[in-house]
Order: C-alpha cells, then structure tokens, then sequence
C-alpha cells in the first residue's frame, strides 16, 4: 500500500502530571475505518485536539498524506481534509441548521457558497436533520446537536473524518441508520477515525479497533478479537461488547 | 427524494419587504431633504448620518466580530486630517480626496492590525486607545496642518465643492446620506456574505470555527481593515463639514467612541437596525436635554445604564425578540421548490 492518508509520529502531550499521549504512533491508511475505545481520561478527545490542530503536543509530529501539519493551524488542515465531529456538541448556535453547513462549506471545503447549497441539503438530508434546516441551531435538543455535529463535519468535504461520541443516547433504530451512514461514507472513500463508547455499532463499521490506556495504545487488531482480548476486559470491567 | 428538489435560498419575508419599502421612501423623502429644510435641518441631519454610520461601523467591529474597540476615534481623525492633507498640501478636491483618505486609512490599519490583534480583551480595548492618543499626537506634530491648535479649509477649496452656498450645502448633505447608505448597505453585504457566517460563528464557537476551516485572525482583521475604511471616510466628511479641524477635536475619544459606544448600546448592539435606532433616541436625547449642560451627559449615562440593566440587548433587540422582525434579515432560509418551506 501507498502511505498512509494521517499518521502520528511519536505523539506525546502531558497537562500537569497527566499524561495524555505517551509517545503514541498511529498510521490511518487511505479508505481505512479505525475505532478508539479507552476509559474517560485515556486521552482519546486529546488525540483528536492534536490531529485537528486545536491541541498542540508536546513533542512528536503529525503528517497528512506525507507532509508535516504539526504546525498547521486548525483552519488549514480542515480545509486539507481533517473533519472534525465535537464530543460535546458545538453547534453555532445562532444561525440556522442550514447556515451551519453552509459556512463549514464555505471555508472547510472552499466552496462557493451557491455551489455549497444543494450539497449542505442533500448532507442534512442523510443525517436527518433536513426538516429542521430552517430552525436555529440553538434550538435543537442534544441529540439533534449530536447530528449537526456529524453534518457540519461532512460538509467540510473531509478525507479524513474524527467523529468524536456519535452515537451516545440513539435509540436501536437512529443506531443502525448510523452505522449505514458510516459505511455509505467509507463506500464514498473517506477514512475515519471513530471515537465510541457505544461498542457494537463501533465493531459494526469499523477495520480496526485501538485501546487506548492512559495515553498509550495497549490494544491494536481485529475489532472482534480486540474487544474480546484480557486487556480490554481488564480495563473495561464488565463491559462486554454484543456485536 | 431531496435530489429532485433544487434549494433555494432566501434572506427577506414578507414583513421584511414591507419594512425595506417604507424604509426606502424614507430615504427618498431625506434625500429631497435640500428642497424642503432649511440649512440648520441639513446640518443636523448630516450630523445624525454621520453618527449612524458611525455606530453601525463600531457595531460591525465590537457586535459581530467582537472586537471592542474604544479608539476608533484614531481612524476618525486620521480620515479628517487625511482629507485635509490631501486637499490643502496636494490641491485635491475635497470630494475626491473623501474617498481616498478611508482607502489610506484602511492601509494604515493593517500595521496597527498587526500591533493590536497581539492584545486581547481589555488589554485589545486599552491598546487600540493608546493608538488613537499616539495618532492624535502625531497630527499635532504637523506644523504643515497647523500643529496642536489645527487649521481650516482654504476658501479655495470649498468653493471647489460647488460655487454657491446652497449648492454646496446640498451637495455635501447628499454625500452624507450616500456616504451613510454605502456604508449600511456594505456591512448588510458583508454580513450576508460568507465572511458574516464566520463571524457568527466565531461568535458563538471559536474552536469550532477554527475546526470548520476558519481562519479566525484572518477574519477579524478583515472586518478591522473595513471598519477603518469606513470610519475615515465619516471622519474626513464630518470635518469637512466643520471646515477646521485639531487634533482635540478630530481625536476626540468622547465625540467619537462614547458616544458611539452608548448610541450602539441602547439601540442593541450585534443587529444592523440598533444602531440606527440608537442614533435616534440619541438626538432626540440630545436636542432635548442640550440646553442642561453638564446634567445632559450625566443623564445620557442614566439612560445607558437604565437600558443596560432592563434590556440588555437595546430597543431594537426587544423588538426583534417580541415581534421575531427585522429591516435588514441575515438569515438564510431554505426553500424546496416543491413549493414546502422548511419550517
């Protein structure tokens, strides 16, 4: 295979004595699907702040399809192709669902905002969100946020797409359309990176799973053999994954 | 399916079509303001444009993209003497060097851009004042334009404007209003346009902004650049209006910015109608309460901080809250073309 599409080079980041990200290697190949699961405080949210640019680490370099981005800013690598969903929603509250599209589709995707329009429709379209364009993102319930937040991601055009905590709070049904729109996503050639504590639609979508332990990967493999390994049991005491 | 429907998109409503006619005859009926006022009527409402304009420039800068800035009265001044810079010592003509002095000036702001933009927050305010002092400074070292106690427009030069005195009293009262309207009608563009959606949203997330691929430094320097443009060329007319200018007076942080900043307040700061809103209440105030003195100022700051405590987001912001209305709308609405607006 060619390079990889998003690589970590000896990623290390520390708040205080904490220590989020232990000299971390990762390689994301172009087309792949790869999950993350790790307890609270692993350092998952960090390692996205670090590949989007809004967490600068402390050593170690990040490269996109070969280049050096350690440097970028998050504006230039988003519109490289680094979209980014926020685990607690940040949705631009005052203007409308439709507008949120329209200005990550501007900038993230530099279009031509005319041109921008039928595919921020179509994007809110499949996330379910297209009966809602109209009403201020203010007003969505978490849920609806949770999807504006994956919409406003895709219609930054990504190649690479960090969901951060989708599919918390679905119901069975949203689940599954989730895990469709996810494939239909990799089908269309983006590579992602999911952050998930809701297992099974993890493992249903995904090549590849990563635990990640107190800012080191301890886990790296096949979803269903990772998942069922000692040390994710040891860690996750009591979750059991029933993909 | 939505790939049969073509999206269209729409800023005005009914009632906004209807408040933008009547909003136009207005100006109309202004705008015939020579053939039916009389020369005290054109001055004082060449005064309140001025102010209108003004505020709507400090509501772009402080309301949307949120830049507070208590010295614009540098860029003010700088429009002022550079206008008559460039028609005393190059022998412009007044009209031509107006809109000059604000593309100057709008070259001048991107050094000081780069200066201020290093401070934020307070530290942003206190920094763009000590400009406006170093600017009102430098205008006093220049011996060419009378130094510290200022010079006037030679006789020449304003009879270059228009040979009567009338006709010269209409001419520059109809500058006004076009300068007025340009600069409402350009930040209406501007807040329409993409950059106004990056605005709103660094407003309301910065890092998620920056995640949508916005360069947010980019942004405000933008809107810092336009708002100087704006401002110096309001400078430049208001003093060409006077005819004399000093440093004093045409850096004056109370005329310029105190003023403003209570104008835009009480109208409603972060929406196009306040300050127009605003500048009225003000004038009202002003022409009411003028004859009090020092009591005048102590009673405007009575009504700023009256409005600040019941209705913090100005007159027009209750407006626009009860009755969900607005002149000049920046949203966008979808409309499918199966004739279903989405609610």
């Amino acid at each position: 295979m060619s390079m990889p599409i998003l690589a970590l080079e000896k990623i290390s980041k520390r708040f205080g004595a904490i220590v989020v990200a232990a000299s971390i290697d990762l390689a994301l190949d172009k087309g792949e699907a790869l999950g993350i699961i790790g307890p609270n405080g692993a350092g998952k949210t960090t390692l996205f702040g670090i590949v989007s640019g809004t967490v600068a680490p402390d050593s170690g370099r990040v490269l996109y399809e070969g280049s050096d981005i350690t440097r970028a800013s998050p504006a230039r690598r988003c519109a490289m192709g680094i979209g980014r969903s926020f685990q607690i929603p940040l949705p631009f509250t005052g203007m409308s669902v439709f507008e949120n599209l329209v200005v990550a589709s501007a900038f993230g995707a530099r279009r031509r905002e005319r041109e921008a329009y039928q595919s921020c429709m179509d994007i809110l379209e499949r996330c379910g969100l297209a009966e809602k364009a109209n009403r201020p993102a203010g007003s969505l319930t978490l849920l609806d946020r949770k999807r504006l937040e994956l919409a406003r991601a895709l219609a930054t055009d990504p190649a690479v797409l960090l969901l951060d905590e989708v599919a918390g709070g679905l119901t069975e049904y949203e689940c599954q359309a989730l895990v469709e729109l996810i494939r239909a996503l990799r089908r269309g050639g983006i590579s992602i990176i999911w952050i998930e504590h809701v297992v099974h639609a993890l493992v249903a979508s995904i090549d590849r799973l990563l635990v990640l332990h107190n800012g080191a990967f301890i886990a790296d493999g096949d979803p269903a053999t990772v998942i069922r390994s000692p040390q994710v049991a040891e860690i996750y005491l009591g979750i059991e994954a029933d993909a | 399916m939505s790939d049969s429907k073509r999206v269209r998109v729409v800023f005005e409503s009914r009632a906004s079509r209807i408040a933008l006619v009547l909003f136009a005859l207005g100006v109309i009926a202004l705008a015939a303001a020579p053939y039916w006022g009389g020369r005290d009527d054109l001055q004082l409402l060449a005064e309140i444009y001025a102010y209108a304009a003004l505020a709507s420039l400090w509501n772009l800068l402080a309301g949307y993209a949120g830049l507070v800035s208590v010295g614009q009265q540098a860029y003010v001044g700088l429009g002022a003497y550079l206008l008559f810079a460039l028609a005393i010592l190059l022998g412009l003509s007044p009209l031509w060097a107006l809109p000059l002095a604000g593309i100057i000036s709008g070259l001048v702001a991107m050094p000081v851009a780069g200066l201020v933009f290093r401070l934020r927050g307070h530290y942003f305010a206190i920094g763009t004042w000590i400009v406006a002092e170093v600017f009102r400074l430098a205008a006093s070292q220049v011996s060419l334009l009378g130094g510290g106690s200022g010079t006037s427009l030679p006789a020449s030069m304003i009879i270059a404007i228009a040979p009567s005195r009338a006709l010269r009293d209409a001419v520059e009262y109809w500058v006004a209003l076009a300068l007025a309207l340009t600069i409402l009608v350009a930040i209406v563009l501007l807040l329409r346009s993409r950059y106004g959606l990056a605005l709103k949203a660094i407003r309301d997330s910065e890092v998620a902004a920056r995640c949508s691929g916005i360069d947010v430094m980019r942004t405000k320097v933008l809107v810092y650049i336009v708002t100087a443009c704006g401002t110096a060329m309001v400078g430049a007319l208001i003093f060409l209006q006077r005819l004399r200018i000093s440093p004093d007076a045409a850096f004056s942080v109370n005329d310029w910015t105190a003023f403003v900043i209570f104008i835009t307040v009480i109208g409603g700061i972060g929406r196009i109608e306040g300050p127009i809103i605003g500048t009225i209440i003000f004038f009202v105030l002003r022409q009411t309460l003028a004859d009090l003195g020092t009591l005048y100022l102590m009673m405007l700051g009575l009504v700023a901080i009256a409005v600040m405590l019941t209705a913090p987001k100005g007159v027009w912001g209750l407006i626009a809250e009860r009755f969900g209305f607005s002149v000049f709308p920046l949203e966008r609405r979808v409309i499918l073309d199966d004739g279903t607006a989405r609610k």
